[in-house]
Parts: C-alpha cells; sequence; structure tokens
C-alpha cells in the first residue's frame, strides 16, 4: 500500500474531494507512485540526471513588448471581476 | 546570559525590463488593474513561457558585479503553491541550479568600519501577483499586472550579527543593483523586497539557533527595526524558558512588531521539480564576456577614481559613487571644467539641500549640470563670490538658463577695481573709529564686523580675500 496523505495534498491544493473524488483520486495517486517505483528499478549508474528529455537548449527572447492586452477578453472567461480586478473567494490568512 | 544573533538576507531584486520574464507583456507600474497581464501571466491553458534574455544578461551582470561563478547551465523549476494571485499555482523559480553561484558583497558600516557578506546563491523567478483584501466586501481582488516580472532573488549566507549590518547590507546591495542598472531602486513600489532570517544563540556557542523568517520589508529603516524586534522578541522567550519556533512571521510597521504568519511546516511543501515548458538554459563564455565588456563602472571603483584622479576627499567621493545618478551629474559637471572638489561640495550641499527640500531626485534637478559647471568655474576664477555664486544658483533652481547672463542682467561681476574697493574700505573705517580702535587693541573679530559693511556696501560683490588684505592694511 503506499502512504498517500490525501488530506494534506488537499490543503495544498485548497481543494476539498467527495468521498468519491477521493477515492478515484487516490487510485490515481496510487498508480502514479506504482510507476514511479517501476522506475526506480531501473539501472541509471552513470546517467546523469536531465532537467529535461529534449537535447536541446532554452531559446532567448529579445526583451521586446509584443502583447496588446485585451483586458475584457481574458475576462469574458472569469466567473467574477470588478473594476478590472479578478474577484475571488476572500482569503485572509 | 549574553546572546549573540545571527543575521541572513534574501532580496528579491525586480529587474529593469521592458517586458516579463516569460511573456511579452509590459512591466509598467502603477498602470490599472490587469492591464499589463497576457495569457502567459494569466496562466491560461496552452500558453507557453519563452525567456526574457535581458533578465539573462541582467542576472549575469550582477553576477560578475558581485565577482560570483556564473553557472553555464541553469534550470527552471515549479515551486507549487495555491495562492489567488499566483493563477498557474506555481510559481516559475530555481531550486537546485541557480544562475549564479557563490559571490561577495563589500560594504561600510555606519561607523567606518568594512565588512563583506558571502552572497550563497542568486536565482532568477518571476513575481506574482497581487492580492487586495479591502477593496471589495467578501472577496478578494486579484490584480495579476504584477505577475511575471522578472525577480532576482540575491540569498546571503547567514553572516550578520546587527540590525545595522543588516540595514547596511541591503542598502549596499541596493546601491548596487541601482548603480549596474539592473533595478530602478524604487522601495515604495516594491522594486527591493526582502526576507530576513533570525536566529539567537549563546555567545559563544557553535551551533545556530532556532530561526524565524520575517517576510516582505521594503525599506532600509524596517529591515533594521524589525532584525531588532525579532532579536529582542527571541532573547524574550529563550530567558523566561520558551522554545523558539519555526515559523514565517511579519513585520508591522505601524506597530514595530513582528508577528506570527504561519507554522512553516504546514505551507513549507513546495514539491519543487523541473519545469517542462522550460530547457536547460546555456550561458557560454561569449556571452558572459559581451556583458562583463557592457558593465557599468562599480560604485567602490568610481570612489577610488574620484579620490585619486580627482582629489576627492574620501567621505565626498563615496558620497558621490554610491548615488549613480548623483555620480553622472558629476561627471558632467567636471567634463564641463568645474573644479572636482567645488563641484562636490555644492552638488551635496546646496543642490542636495534643496532637491531635499523639494522632494526632487538629481535626475529632476531644474538645474542643468553645465550650469552648475559654469557657476562653479566663475566662483574659481572669482567672477563670483560665495554669497553672489548663491543668488545665482537661486535664479537658476528658479529656471534662468547661462550664467554668463544672470551675472551680467543681476549685475553680480565681483569687483576686479582695486582702488574702488580700497576707497570704500578707507570710508568704513573710517567711519567706525570706536571698531578700529578696538581691532587695534587686539580684538580680532571685530574684523567681522568690518567685512560684513564692506560686503553689504558692494552688494556682496567684493572679493573676500582681497577685502580681508585692504581691510588688514587699512586698520594697521
Amino acid at each position: 500500500m503506499a502512504d498517500i496523505d490525501l488530506d494534506h495534498l488537499q490543503r495544498l491544493a485548497a481543494l476539498r474531494l467527495n468521498e468519491a473524488e477521493a477515492e478515484r483520486a487516490y487510485r490515481e495517486l496510487e498508480g502514479i507512485i506504482h510507476m514511479i517505483d517501476a522506475m526506480r528499478g531501473i539501472d541509471t549508474e552513470g546517467v546523469a540526471p536531465m532537467a529535461n528529455p529534449l537535447d536541446a537548449v532554452q531559446r532567448l527572447r529579445p526583451d521586446v513588448v509584443t502583447e496588446n492586452i485585451d483586458r475584457e477578453a481574458y475576462q469574458a472567461v472569469a466567473p467574477n471581476v470588478d473594476g478590472g480586478f479578478y474577484l475571488v473567494p476572500r482569503v485572509v490568512e | 546570559m549574553k546572546w549573540q544573533a545571527t543575521i541572513g538576507l534574501e532580496v528579491h531584486v525586480q529587474l529593469a525590463t521592458q517586458s516579463k520574464i516569460f511573456s511579452g507583456a509590459p512591466t509598467a507600474y502603477g498602470a490599472p488593474p490587469n492591464t499589463q497581464a497576457c495569457p502567459v501571466d494569466l496562466g491560461l491553458p496552452g500558453v507557453l513561457p519563452v525567456l526574457n534574455e535581458q533578465a539573462v544578461r541582467m542576472a549575469v551582470r550582477f553576477g560578475l558585479a558581485i565577482g560570483a561563478q556564473i553557472n553555464e547551465r541553469c534550470v527552471f523549476d515549479r515551486k507549487n503553491y495555491f495562492y489567488p494571485d499566483l493563477p498557474k499555482g506555481y510559481q516559475i523559480s530555481q531550486l537546485d541550479h541557480p544562475i549564479v553561484g557563490r559571490g561577495k558583497l563589500e560594504f561600510a558600516l555606519p561607523d567606518g568600519a568594512q565588512r563583506t557578506v558571502t552572497i550563497t546563491r542568486a536565482h532568477l523567478e518571476e513575481d506574482a501577483g497581487k492580492s487586495v483584501h479591502d477593496a471589495v466586501p467578501g472577496a478578494t481582488a486579484v490584480d495579476l499586472n504584477r505577475a511575471g516580472t522578472p525577480l532576482l532573488e540575491v540569498v546571503s549566507e547567514p553572516e550578520m550579527h546587527t540590525p545595522a549590518e543588516a540595514a547596511a547590507y541591503f542598502r549596499a546591495l541596493w546601491q548596487l543593483v541601482r548603480a549596474i542598472g539592473i533595478c530602478d531602486g524604487q522601495l515604495q513600489e516594491g522594486s527591493m523586497r526582502c526576507d530576513a532570517n533570525v536566529s539567537v544563540a549563546p555567545t559563544g556557542s557553535d551551533t545556530l539557533g532556532e530561526r524565524t523568517e520575517i517576510k516582505n520589508i521594503n525599506s532600509f529603516r524596517f529591515v533594521e527595526r524589525a532584525v531588532r524586534y525579532e532579536i529582542e522578541r527571541q532573547i524574550d522567550v529563550l530567558e523566561s524558558g520558551g522554545r523558539i519556533v519555526r515559523e514565517t512571521r511579519l513585520y508591522d510597521d505601524e506597530r514595530d512588531e513582528t508577528r506570527s504568519m504561519r507554522a512553516k511546516e504546514l505551507s513549507d511543501d513546495y514539491r519543487y521539480f523541473p519545469d517542462p515548458d522550460l530547457l536547460p538554459v546555456e550561458i557560454d563564455a561569449a556571452f558572459i564576456e559581451a556583458v562583463r565588456a557592457d558593465m557599468p563602472e562599480l560604485p567602490s571603483a568610481r570612489q577610488a577614481r574620484f579620490e585619486t584622479d580627482l582629489g576627492l576627499p574620501a567621505d565626498r567621493a563615496a558620497a558621490l559613487a554610491e548615488d549613480a545618478e548623483l555620480a553622472n551629474y558629476f561627471e558632467a559637471m567636471t567634463a564641463a571644467e568645474a573644479d572636482p572638489v567645488l563641484a562636490a561640495n555644492w552638488l551635496l550641499n546646496d543642490v542636495a539641500a534643496r532637491l531635499n527640500a523639494d522632494e526632487l531626485g538629481i535626475r529632476q534637478s531644474p538645474v542643468a549640470a553645465e550650469d552648475l559647471a559654469m557657476l562653479v568655474r566663475r566662483l574659481s576664477d572669482d567672477t563670483l563670490s560665495s554669497k553672489t555664486a548663491r543668488t545665482v544658483f537661486d535664479r537658476l533652481w528658479a529656471g534662468a538658463r547661462g550664467v554668463d547672463a544672470i551675472i551680467e542682467q543681476e549685475g553680480l561681476k565681483q569687483m576686479d577695481d582695486s582702488d574702488a574697493l580700497a576707497a570704500i574700505v578707507a570710508e568704513v573705517v573710517a567711519g567706525n573709529p570706536d571698531q578700529a580702535e578696538q581691532f587695534r587693541a587686539g580684538k580680532d573679530k571685530v574684523l567681522g564686523f568690518f567685512v560684513g559693511q564692506i560686503m553689504k556696501r558692494t552688494q556682496g560683490k567684493a572679493n573676500p580675500k582681497q577685502v580681508n588684505i585692504l581691510l588688514r592694511e587699512a586698520l594697521k
């Protein structure tokens, strides 16, 4: 059995799963852990860790403003906006 | 028991790029909410980050300025946490392979003592947006304009021991990033923000005490006060038999205290992993050399040059060199053939006082460097006295241009007719026989009275040196 603290993960992600969702999430996470366990069995002696599987390096972009900001269009998909702000349920630490 | 405090600082330096670190959106400060945030900054599905070359260049420039190793390969990681002003749910940062390795920052403490603090590393990351909790009742309002602004996080070793030292380090870093042109240094706009790690242990102990982290300090004064408060708080807790809990604390400048934000163990689970959207960044020797060739003079080198080449006293040289803009203004004056020592004195006294009073920076000075240089030249060649020079300066400040024209218009030219001056001196001496007698009886102070009278008669246009010589002659 994998050691999964689903309560902790929910807290980190600010999610509240119901029982059925929690069960499904648990199964999926278990699958991921099994996959990682299987990968751990591979002999990686002498293989340098890679940050990315592509054999390429990052291309850089010149420091130029290229975007026209269409706030109205971007905010059309937001559930709640006011005065140009996105509104979310009140978060206070 | 005696206690020793240990302090390390993490300073977030906002890089002065035109566009964001991973998008082509603008970085202007103070724009209406969400008008500087494009789909990449908003974390919309399907977008990809592309790294800004200028941000890389600025980080390398900083690394070279602190004599650090520039890592030829660096990697971006995702730092995962949930907060509404972080729309992707992760911040792109660098964990194990930062762009800048270990370096050193040298600076002077207020008492003049030199200190060197090791900088562990500096890494590139993106800023988050801003949450406003009091704008809309019952809701948190999110402005993502700042999201994606490039930051260089500069991490020091825990090598400082007093609040003053921490403040001096923060100030030195501020001076450096402005001097090398990678940050505008506007603290009130949040261009540099600092987190302080503080612990205390019995003096002589070879292990450090448990530390707390004070978040988001944004002024030199607050660094000093927040760290001082926190050291005292920890000592109080330990001396009353308590123990320090590792936690994040927030400095409240109104109450001058720190208070607990959240227990570290709850939130510090960032599950870093390499960002699959970004490839490793390779920085080759040619890139580094190009940045080096482009590097502006550092404040320490500039100060040394002002002392040795221009003959400035160390304190004046330091005061000018630490402010890049002021130093540029000064050099524009010396390029216009102003005497360096006089130019420095005028800048650091008269000009600084006026700028202060009018709450202006040197860049907004109403007096052009060329005009002030000419004023200093007219002082050096005795056309102006220090008194008439101030009159000219007032006119310049009020918007007049051309020192010689002002001198002409206002009739401020210093008297160079020594016969005319001698006549005035003789008259003044003759008109005040009592004071003349006092002087002859050995009361030297009376000389000042005579100088004053003569200056009044000449409307300040007499050359004080000449007045002195003539007076002493006349009073024999």
